[in-house]
């Protein structure tokens, strides 16, 4: 069996992005994430990696581009209030087609909100965040586990489709220890091939060059016809979930991260009384697993989706399931984390009080 | 019979979008040369800013690419630290570097990132039609200072090679001008001195050149060479700022 570790969750993300191969980091500090800089400024002096501490996001991000734009797998992380600053940098990285890795342990909002977890980024996350027409694919992990996991993933899905990848956690799961299982052989960054993009002289080929504008009439509007095919295969091949006890379900919650442990933990409870709960968890939150919850919609009557915010991807659920069922919705913003019970409460009081 | 006279190596072929006039060419050049006589066109990479010089990533014949407004120091040391073996410039102008781009300028210096920075100082933003830069003299028509820079409104311009020469960390800082065949050759020794110094791998070096712009001063290209040589340079004197191998001696 592969090795296990009792680890903070900040510090399986920093595991994580080392054994996927990345060498780069750049990044400003900001609670609740300080954790993910200080370790890997230890961990990247003892392998030979690049950290720097940066005089803001506006700089992690823009070093981003440049070690991505040279070929390399980079990544930064940072809060809300710093991925706010980090947009324009994203915008120029989505229109010209680089992959990078940007972490975001969501922070209660807006403006310097507080520190505690919450799930308020989702509309940013998932519609771009920047100026433009651009998506990011952003996944949402759970649990520390997959915070140590799915860096590899993202770097794999960044690459493939040459655009950055997103993911996007909490104070709660940064903070929080778990074990984490070593679960896959750590990448050798030099046995990853030169991207056919990448920057680093032009010995021995033509001249490259990398940008996001086209000023040429036609020109612009051609390149994002040709990225919006891109976008329609992340969409056709990508969507990613969790779906537990749906299948005969009366009720499926529809939940991610944090919000997603609570809501099993509450439909375990809903379960034990006789009522036929379902959770499902999207992965990918862009893009949405929109095809299971169409599925779902055709036998199951009430969803209920539960967010730290004040009803964000509700819309997406909404949008998948064509309203033709009713989608109830459970939120707290601000930092607010619900409660098993409280979920249960609303459980109850949808299918018709306590049985 | 013999060429005595063609487009260096370092340039492409396309033709340059700049104004008659415009200082922009002759940088273009010198750099373009440089690439050949220092031998390292083929690992160099190089950043084009955001205003009149954004096409600099189709006229340098070397890797390049074109990062947002004021960032190039930023993506210069990523790309530098990711591939120290490669030659890293950043091409900035003053909108670019002194307004939008002052945090990145400063910490980059201030790491003495081993880089090359090329600071043109047109004392005034070009590309979107002639408003007033960090740069713009006191005194000085912009379009957003139709009556002349007021400093009581408006402040005093940003001198850049004094601003980092408070600084430990630059390796080498020098200003120069393009407005005389003397000033011209300066120019070239003094990116020869920060690319060589970069090549040597001692660090940050920034050349500043006082540029010419024509259609935004509402002068003729010999108006605005004369204005260079008798206003501009009394602002921002000519000559190194720093120059830390001359001190280590």
């Amino acid at each position: 069996m592969a090795e296990k570790k009792l680890m903070y969750g900040n510090h399986a993300i920093v595991e994580g992005v080392l054994a996927a191969g990345c060498r780069f980091f750049a990044g400003y500090p900001i609670t609740p994430q300080n954790e993910i800089p200080e370790f890997m400024s230890i961990r990247m002096n003892e392998i030979g990696g690049v950290f720097i501490q940066t005089e803001s996001e506006i700089a992690a991000i823009n070093m981003l581009f440049g070690a991505a734009a040279a070929g390399k797998r980079a990544m930064t992380s940072s809060s809300s209030p710093g991925i706010s600053l980090m947009q324009e940098g994203i915008s120029y990285i989505a229109g010209a087609d680089i992959p990078v890795l940007v972490v975001n342990v969501v922070r209660g909002g807006p403006g310097l909100g507080n520190i505690a977890p919450a799930q308020s980024d989702y509309f940013q996350a998932t519609r771009g965040g920047g100026h433009g027409d651009y998506f990011t694919i952003t996944l949402a992990p759970n649990s520390a586990q997959e915070l140590y996991e799915f860096p590899k993933i993202a770097f794999e899905l960044a690459e493939k489709y040459r655009n950055p990848a997103l993911i996007l956690a909490d104070g709660l799961l940064g903070q929080m220890m778990e074990p984490v299982e070593f679960s896959y052989k750590p990448f050798d960054p030099e046995t990853l091939p030169e991207p056919p993009y990448a920057l680093s002289g032009c010995k021995n080929r033509e001249r490259r060059i990398v940008r996001s504008y086209d000023l040429k009439p036609g020109k612009l509007e051609a390149w994002n016809w040709q990225r919006q095919k891109k976008y329609e295969q992340i969409v056709a091949n990508e969507q990613r979930f969790q779906a537990t006890a749906c299948d005969d379900a009366e009720l499926i919650i529809v939940a991610y991260g944090t919000c997603a442990r609570v809501c099993d933990a509450a439909a375990r409870m809903a379960r034990a009384k006789g009522y036929r709960v379902g959770l499902l968890r999207p992965i990918t939150l862009w893009p949405f697993p929109s095809n299971i919850l169409s599925a779902l919609a055709e036998k199951t009557d009430h969803f209920l989706v539960v967010e730290m915010n004040m009803g964000q991807m509700v819309d997406d659920v909404k949008l998948a399931t064509e309203c033709s069922k009713k989608i109830f919705f459970h939120g707290r913003p601000g930092g607010g984390v619900p409660t098993p019970p409280e979920v249960y409460g609303k459980i109850e009081t949808i299918l018709g009080g306590a049985r | 019979m013999k060429q005595l006279f063609g487009r260096p190596a370092g340039l492409t072929d396309i033709s340059q979008r700049y104004c008659p006039g415009c200082g922009h060419g002759i940088v273009h050049r010198i750099i373009g040369e440089l690439l050949v006589k220092l031998n390292i066109r083929e690992r160099t990479i190089g950043i084009a800013p955001v205003g009149c010089s954004v096409f600099a990533d189709e006229y340098f014949n070397c890797d390049m690419i074109q990062p947002p407004h004021g960032r190039g120091p930023a993506v210069s040391t990523g790309i530098k630290r990711s591939r120290p073996d490669c030659i890293v410039f950043s091409y900035q102008g003053d909108g670019d570097l002194a307004a939008i781009g002052t945090a990145e300028i400063v910490h980059a210096a201030a790491r003495n990132e081993n880089i090359t920075i090329i600071f043109i100082n047109n004392a005034i933003f070009g590309m979107t039609g002639g408003q007033l830069a960090p740069t713009t003299l006191p005194g000085m028509k912009s379009t957003t200072s139709v009556q002349g820079r007021d400093i009581k409104k408006q402040g005093y311009p940003i001198k850049v090679c004094e601003l980092l020469s408070g600084l430990d960390g630059p390796y080498y800082l020098a200003r120069t001008a393009v407005d005389t065949p003397k000033n011209i050759i300066n120019t070239e020794k003094a990116l020869k001195t920060a690319f060589t110094y970069q090549i040597e791998e001692k660090g940050f070096s920034l050349v500043e050149i006082l540029s010419m712009c024509p259609t935004n001063w509402g002068m003729t290209p010999v108006q605005s060479k004369k204005w260079i040589e008798n206003t501009m340079v009394k602002y921002y004197p000519l000559g190194e700022y720093r120059n830390r191998a001359k001190e280590e001696k």
